[in-house]
C-alpha cells in the first residue's frame, strides 16, 4: 500500500521572516525546515505502511529553489521518495492553486492513502488537504486523530468539536491529521545516511502540464492591497512571586467581578 | 456601497445557532441588501426563527445527509445553484471544521479562491476586501478578491459582534443535493460526544490555558481545576497538544482556536507568536510564567514572575476558600 503524504517546507517557526514589501511574498533567504505539522502524518503514514506489511511512504512537497531541507528529515524517517515542484513560476500562488499542483504530482504515484496535515504552522488556510481531494475527485475525512486501513476503507476517529466521531471512507481517499496524534520518530543516524540516496524527482510546472500564467499570483484571484502594523497591546504590572502573587491575582479577579 | 447578496454558512448544535453564525449574519446585513444562509441538515425549521432575527431571509436546506461528512454535499449542492445563475455575491463562512471543509471543496468546484483566518471584512466597489493577520498578529494584510465571484470566506470566530435585526422567521428551501460518485463516501458510524462541564472554549468568558511550563501532563488538572472554579473553559498552547497531552480541540492559537474571553489565564505559556493571535484580543489577561522574558508578558495585565506549580495550588485553594 503506497502511501503519499504532503509536506511543507517553512521558515522555522522561532524566526518566521518577514513579507517583502516590492514581491508581497514571504521572504526566503532564510533556511526552510519540515514544518512539524506534517511530522505526523509522515509517521503515521510509517507506521500504515509497516502495518500493511507492503508499500511504501512518498513524499510531495511544493517549495522555491529546489530547496529539500525539510524533506531531508523526512526521508531520513523512513519516506522512501520523494517529488518535488520546484518553479518561480509558483511565487505568490493561492490554495487553490498549490492544490492543483500537488494534485498533479500526487496522481502521478497513484496512492491509495494521501495524507496531509490539517493546516500549515506558516500559511495556516487549512484548505489544501480537501482543495486536494475535490481536485483529485476523491473522498476525505479531515481533522483525523487516528486512522487504520481495514480492506479497501480507512477507519478514521475524526476531531470534532464535542469530541470525536467514527468516520469510514473507501480508498483511495485524503485523510488529514491533526497534531499530536502520534510521536514523530527522530531520523537515526542510519536513515540520515539513507535519506541522501533516496530519489528526489524534481518537477517543474509545465513538467505537470501547467501554463505559467495559469499557477501564481497571475491565477490566484486575489491581490494584497496593503500590509500594515497590528495595533499592539501594552504591557501591565509584571511582580515577581515572593510565594504571595497569588493574592495579587485573586484582587485582581475581584476588580473584574469575576469572582 | 453593498453587494446584492451575501449567503452565509449556518451551523447549529442542538437546535441553536451557533455564535459565529450570528456574528457573520449581523456583518453580513452590513455588506449587503439580501443575506440568505445554506445548512447542512434537515432541521432548517428548528433554527429558521433565530436565523430570521439576526437578518437571514431564506435559509438553504441540504435534508437529511445520511452521515456523509458535510464538506462535498453541501459544496455540490450550492456550486449547481450558481453554475444555474442563482448564486450569491459572496459566501461567508466561520471557520470550523466543516466550513473549512466546505470552502475546499467549493473552491475547487467553482475554480475560486478562498481568503482565510479573515477578522474583518468590507466592501470595494463590486468586490471585498478582507483583513487576515499574520506572523502571530504582528502584521495585518488586506486581501482585495480579483476576478468574478462567488466570493469566498472563511472568517475567524469572534471578529464581528452579533446584533439581532429583529427580522421575521427566514423562508426554508431546500437545496438539490447531485448525486457525488466516489468523492462522497466518508460516513459517520458512531459519534463520541465527550461531556465537558462548562462553557465552550471560544465562548467561555474566562479561559484558562496551560503550555508547557507545566512540565507534564498530570499537572494540566491545575488548569482544569482553575477554570472550574472560574466556570470557565480550559485550554492549551500548541506545545502540549502536540505533545498529546491534550487534544487538537483545546488549542489555542493561530492554528486552533480564536478565543477572545473577558479574562485569559494564561499558565507556564511563554507566548509563541503562534499563541499569541489566538488570545490577545482577550479583554484582560493574567500571565504566570518562570521565564521574566517571556513574550506573553509583553502583553498581560498582570504578570507573576513565578513557578506555575507553586502559584497555581495557592490560586485554587484560595479560591475554592471563598
Amino acid at each position: 500500500m503506497n502511501v503519499v503524504v504532503c509536506v511543507k517546507q517553512i521558515p522555522d517557526p522561532a524566526d518566521p521572516g518577514a513579507l517583502d514589501p516590492d514581491t508581497k511574498t514571504l521572504k526566503r533567504d532564510v533556511k526552510l525546515i519540515l514544518d512539524e505539522s506534517d511530522s505526523y502524518g509522515v509517521e503515521m503514514a510509517l507506521q500504515l505502511v509497516d502495518a500493511a506489511g507492503e508499500g511504501e511512504v512518498i513524499l510531495v512537497s511544493m517549495a522555491p529553489n529546489n530547496e529539500r531541507s525539510g524533506l531531508s528529515t523526512a526521508l531520513a524517517m523512513g519516506a522512501a521518495s520523494a517529488t518535488l515542484i520546484s518553479d518561480e513560476t509558483l511565487s505568490g500562488s493561492d490554495a487553490l492553486t498549490t492544490a492543483k499542483i500537488l494534485a498533479a504530482a500526487i496522481a502521478e504515484r497513484e496512492p491509495k492513502l494521501v495524507i496531509t496535515g490539517s493546516e500549515s504552522s506558516d500559511g495556516y488556510t487549512g484548505t489544501v488537504p480537501d482543495q486536494i481531494a475535490a481536485v483529485l475527485d476523491l473522498p476525505s475525512v479531515t481533522m483525523a486523530k487516528s486512522i487504520s486501513v481495514d480492506g479497501d476503507q480507512v477507519k478514521v476517529e475524526r476531531q470534532t468539536d464535542a469530541g470525536h466521531d467514527d468516520v469510514e471512507c473507501p480508498m483511495p481517499c485524503v485523510v488529514s491529521v491533526t497534531a499530536g496524534v502520534v510521536e514523530p520518530r527522530y531520523p537515526s543516524f542510519k536513515g540520515i545516511m539513507a535519506a541522501k540516496s533516496k530519489p528526489v524527482d524534481e518537477k517543474t510546472v509545465a513538467d505537470l502540464g501547467f501554463d505559467a500564467d495559469s499557477v501564481g499570483w497571475a491565477a490566484a484571484g486575489q491581490e494584497i492591497v496593503e500590509i500594515a502594523d497590528a495595533p499592539q497591546r501594552e504591557a501591565g504590572e509584571v511582580i515577581e512571586d515572593d510565594g504571595e502573587a497569588y493574592n495579587r491575582i485573586v484582587a485582581f479577579l475581584d476588580e473584574l467581578k469575576v469572582i | 456601497m453593498t453587494l446584492s447578496t451575501i449567503w452565509v454558512h449556518a451551523e447549529a448544535m442542538d437546535g441553536t445557532v451557533s455564535s459565529t453564525t450570528l456574528e457573520l449574519l449581523t456583518k453580513a446585513r452590513d455588506l449587503a441588501d439580501t443575506v440568505a444562509c445554506f445548512y447542512a441538515g434537515d432541521d432548517a425549521d428548528d433554527i429558521a426563527e433565530q436565523l430570521g432575527e439576526y437578518g437571514c431571509e431564506t435559509v438553504y436546506q441540504t435534508g437529511d445527509l445520511e452521515g456523509a461528512l458535510v464538506g462535498v454535499p453541501v459544496a455540490a449542492a450550492i456550486a449547481e445553484m450558481v453554475d444555474a445563475g442563482d448564486g450569491p455575491d459572496a459566501i461567508l463562512l466561520g471557520t470550523s471544521y466543516d466550513a473549512r471543509d466546505v470552502a475546499a471543496r467549493l473552491s475547487v468546484k467553482l475554480d475560486r479562491t478562498v481568503i482565510t483566518n479573515v477578522v474583518d471584512v468590507e466592501v470595494d466597489d463590486d468586490t471585498l476586501i478582507g483583513t487576515e493577520p499574520i506572523f502571530g498578529g504582528t502584521t495585518e494584510v488586506k486581501t482585495r478578491f480579483t476576478g468574478d465571484g462567488p466570493y469566498l470566506m472563511l472568517v475567524r470566530p469572534k471578529s464581528f459582534p452579533a446584533e439581532p435585526s429583529g427580522g421575521p422567521a427566514a423562508d426554508v428551501e431546500d437545496l438539490d443535493v447531485p448525486e457525488l460518485g466516489a468523492s462522497g463516501g466518508a460516513r459517520v458510524i458512531e459519534r463520541h460526544v465527550e461531556e465537558s462541564e462548562g462553557p465552550k472554549l471560544d465562548e467561555a468568558a474566562v479561559v484558562v490555558a496551560g503550555g508547557r511550563g507545566l512540565g507534564e501532563e498530570e499537572k494540566f488538572a491545575m488548569v482544569e481545576d482553575l477554570a472550574k472554579l472560574l466556570k470557565g473553559a480550559a485550554g492549551a498552547s500548541r506545545a502540549i497538544v502536540d505533545a498529546g497531552w491534550v487534544p487538537y480541540a483545546l488549542q489555542v492559537g493561530q492554528t486552533g482556536k480564536v478565543v477572545k474571553p473577558d479574562v485569559y489565564i494564561a499558565a507556564g505559556i511563554s507566548g509563541a507568536t503562534q499563541h499569541l493571535v489566538g488570545m490577545k484580543g482577550s479583554k484582560h489577561i493574567i500571565a504566570i510564567n518562570k521565564d521574566p522574558e517571556a513574550p506573553i508578558f509583553g502583553i498581560a495585565d498582570l504578570g507573576i514572575v513565578g513557578d506555575v506549580h507553586k502559584v497555581m495550588p495557592k490560586l485554587i485553594e484560595a479560591l475554592q476558600g471563598r
